[in-house]
């Protein structure tokens, strides 16, 4: 089995992320490997410790120089292989042509038994992608699988949506997109870091995917941000010390809103 | 003026609050036409056009080949749809199903979606909120229709003078892309209480309430509030998954927020800083919530949320 993982360099969500007023673009210092990719990555070494050996996973990344750290953390945890595209034409590229790119990588890295990707990249938090990778590739996709379950020829997963929950079937090649409840990603060990040293990145750019600056970035996309304004921080109110009595100021103050 | 079309996922007499909501969101954008993957009684087209739909467009036979293709199905009915109408954009619920189906159709027409609306205007500019809430952004497509998904609760449905009189047109839909089989289908059971992403108040609770969920049930009941949970409270199972607020959960917008027993981490506080008001009640002094709280009690929430739920009993 072949497995491709997508991984995504993000800005870390642990700390404030801001966008470039002139822009409207995320500004991307200090990033990492998406901790939603990891499910992703983590999905994709069990479906292959899971089948025949020569199993691999295939790392893939689409982004700027750096990004190719989000490729040797997935090797670090046990990815066979990596593959970066990077190309400054890609830069500012919405979800279409995002999925544009990845499809096109996607095709380039040779055949394969499933795409493995997060729920949502943790940045723009679309959840496009992967659905825009279905449609592209013309796949099944099974997406946000809290559960994935492995028969010979067929991926089963539960998916958790709003009014009911679905157990869904598809043949293989397909799509697939985990959540945060599908698994317990592993940590990279120590010789999961030295073997990762040995591993080697493919560096692709969008030539060799035989696409043109036209078909991505902002000349490739279909929606613009025009205007982005941040958000006033909030600032904390009144905080009192419970003296038995705070349950009737809790009341007083819902009551004070004017809510119910 | 032109056509839109509104995708609804359900459609029962009454309509509900959400449907109403993603009616008058396309009618931003045109003479709404609703469609939705099932056959509809006479009753429903009726409601449909009291609330300004002039048009229902439904597949032809139902939708026995959407088991056997989990949202392509829709996917290739919108599209048609579109083609028909030539409507200048599709409006869908910001649900999981909703954005699934908004992707497909943008990758399949080569067309701009836009999820996670909050605002929609006559000129196709989308408001949304971006970077868990740090950030407002207003964008728009570039040509062709807007595909956009619109979030609950954020623009307001107004009844029409004049109920319309819609045409019912049900279309074959053929050559769907291959999708995933639906083997089972486990419809939630109702709590009784409002939907978390639509509910104008929500009660959450976290590793503070020590896996036991009644005081945070209480107060929500006295207020007719939605019940949320932190991601610690899911992950210790005392909570089920879907009413998790957070980067990986639900985001919501309510009048008021009330978090018991939740340290305020910045995944949690993605999912609700832009409720409009916020009350954290925590036992540490120390946790961050208090930090964008309007008003915190440092307390016991088994002590303070019984007393206030009694209050709010008492007063109503």
């Amino acid at each position: 089995m072949r497995v491709l993982a997508l991984v995504k360099y993000v800005p870390d969500a642990q700390f404030d992320r801001h966008i470039d007023p002139a822009t409207h673009r995320m500004i991307r210092d200090e990033s990492i490997l998406s901790e939603l990719d990891e499910y992703a990555v983590e999905a994709a070494l069990q479906m292959k410790e899971s089948s025949a050996s020569g199993s691999t996973v295939v790392a893939l990344t689409v982004g700027p120089e750096q990004a190719a750290n989000a490729v040797k953390k997935a090797l670090q945890m046990g990815a066979d292989e990596g593959i970066h595209i990077t190309d400054s034409a890609i830069q500012g590229s919405d979800a279409l042509a995002t999925s544009r790119v990845l499809a096109a990588a996607i095709e380039k890295a040779g055949p394969f038994d499933a795409v493995v990707t997060g729920l949502s990249s943790t940045d723009a938090e679309t959840s496009l992608v992967p659905a825009q990778l279905a449609e592209r590739l013309g796949l099944p996709l099974l997406s946000f699988a809290t559960s994935v379950e492995l028969n010979e020829s067929t991926v089963r997963i539960t998916r958790d949506a709003d009014a009911a929950s679905y157990v869904l079937e598809a043949d293989f090649p397909l799509v697939l997109s985990v959540t945060d409840q599908a698994n317990e990603p592993r940590y990279p060990n120590f010789k999961g870091i030295m073997a990762a040293k040995r591993k080697s990145i493919e560096t692709l750019t969008l030539a060799d995917l035989g696409l043109t600056p036209e078909q991505v970035g902002a000349a490739g996309s279909k929606t613009v941000v025009v205007e982005s304004a941040e958000r006033p921080a909030r600032v904390g109110g009144n905080v009192i010390t419970d003296d038995g009595e705070a349950g009737l100021r809790l009341a007083e103050f819902i009551l004070a809103q004017k809510v119910l | 003026m032109a056509f839109s079309l509104v995708y609804l996922e359900a459609v029962e007499v009454p309509l509900s609050a959400t449907a109403l909501e993603l009616i008058a969101g396309a009618a931003r954008l045109g003479d709404p036409v609703a469609v939705t993957n099932h056959a509809v009684t006479p009753d429903v087209v009726a409601a449909l056009g009291a609330a300004g739909v002039s048009g229902v467009v439904v597949p032809e036979g139902g939708n026995e080949a959407a088991q056997q293709n989990f949202l392509s199905f829709e996917t290739e009915l919108l599209a048609i749809a579109l083609s028909e109408t030539e409507a200048s954009g599709v409006v869908l619920p910001n649900s999981v199903n909703g954005k699934e189906i908004a992707a497909r159709l943008g990758a399949k027409l080569e067309a701009g979606v836009i999820t996670d609306a909050i605002d929609i205007a006559a000129d196709g500019t989308v408001t949304k909120s971006v970077l868990a809430g740090a950030y407002t952004t207003q964008a728009h497509v570039t040509e062709g229709p807007l595909i956009v998904t619109l979030k609950g609760n954020s623009v307001e449905f107004v009844a029409p003078a004049t109920a319309e009189d819609p045409d019912l047109l049900e279309i074959p839909v053929e050559d769907v892309k291959p999708g995933a089989r639906i083997v089972e289908v486990r419809e939630k059971a109702e709590s009784g209480r409002p939907d978390l992403t639509a509910a104008r108040i929500v009660v959450s609770g976290g590793r503070g309430v020590d896996g036991d969920f009644s005081q945070v049930e209480e107060l929500a009941d006295a207020l007719g509030a939605a019940v949320a949970a932190s991601r610690a409270a899911v992950d210790a199972g005392w909570i089920g998954h879907d009413l998790q607020v957070g980067q990986t959960g639900k985001t919501v917008s309510p009048q008021l927020y009330v978090a018991a027993g939740i340290s305020g981490a910045i995944q949690h506080k993605a999912g609700m800083q832009t409720s409009k008001v916020i009350v954290a009640i925590n036992d540490d002094p120390d946790s961050p919530i208090f930090e964008i709280a309007d008003l915190g009690i440092v307390g016991d929430l088994k002590n303070v949320l019984p007393q206030a739920a009694a209050a709010l009993r008492e007063r109503s």
